[in-house]
């Protein structure tokens, strides 16, 4: 019991100060909450979408008003959200399927292979914005 | 004893591996639309309305929302299973989970053969 005055207080509870600045996430976590957080805000996403592709098919007029529509910059940076949204779902998705497979699990591959979906997902996104617009 | 929850996961295998072979489908189209938007010809009505107007398309694409359906559908199960606890409240969260499902599907349908 000698080295038990040097030990941290325990239990530790959780709190809003301990989640914001004191328990950091290691890379693969945030990879994992974004996976989360994407695909929830696609779900929500969906009636958007479809909205927009029930009337950019329905006619020549809806098509351009739909053009029009996402030309507005509110409408735009949105898209630009779920587009970041898709990137990641897809990239982290990717990579969870690799670690289903027992690849890449070793924390060096894991830190690696999280930076390339956090990286990957952003510069997708960068390109298939300059793509669109 | 192990304590078995109605509004809880189906314990087994199913569901896991639908979302991992949802999620590769989806995928596969994603790249294939992919190709098609950004390789090929400028977006125009005519075009936009005649790629929607092939059988291969509009098969794919119906695929492509059911895959969703499902795999939305266990992802939002997944969400709710851990942050929303009271029984109650869930079953409800869950029947309009798939309420939207459902309602994206028909949606769906309706605007590809229409």
């Amino acid at each position: 019991m000698a080295n038990a005055t040097i030990r941290k207080p325990r239990p530790k509870y959780l709190s809003l100060t301990a989640l914001l600045f004191e328990i950091r996430l290691p890379l693969p976590g945030w990879v994992s909450i974004l996976h989360r957080i994407s695909g929830l805000l696609l779900f929500f996403a969906v009636v958007w979408l479809l909205f927009m592709l029930d009337r950019s098919l329905a006619s020549e007029a809806g098509f351009e008003s739909v053009r029009r529509y996402t030309g507005l910059p509110l409408v735009r940076i949105s898209l630009l959200v779920l587009i970041w949204a898709y990137c990641h779902h897809f990239c982290a998705g990717i990579r969870f399927l690799f670690l289903d497979l027992d690849k890449g699990g070793d924390l060096a591959a894991a830190r690696l292979t999280s930076v390339i979906v956090l990286v990957a997902s952003l510069g997708l996104t960068a390109w298939l914005g300059y793509k669109l617009w | 004893m192990v304590e078995r929850v109605v509004t809880g996961a189906h314990y087994g295998l199913r569901d896991w591996l639908a979302q991992r072979i949802t999620a590769v489908i989806m995928a596969v189209y994603t790249v294939i639309l992919l190709v098609v938007l950004v390789g090929g010809v400028p977006i125009t009505y005519p075009v936009w309305k005649d790629l929607f107007a092939q059988g291969w398309m509009r098969v794919a694409t119906l695929l492509f929302a059911a895959s969703l359906a499902w795999h939305a559908w266990v992802g939002m199960r997944d969400i709710l299973m851990d942050y929303v606890k009271p029984a109650g409240a869930r079953l409800a969260l869950q029947v309009a989970v798939l309420l939207a499902i459902a309602g994206y599907l028909g949606w769906t349908v309706q605007i590809l053969w229409r």
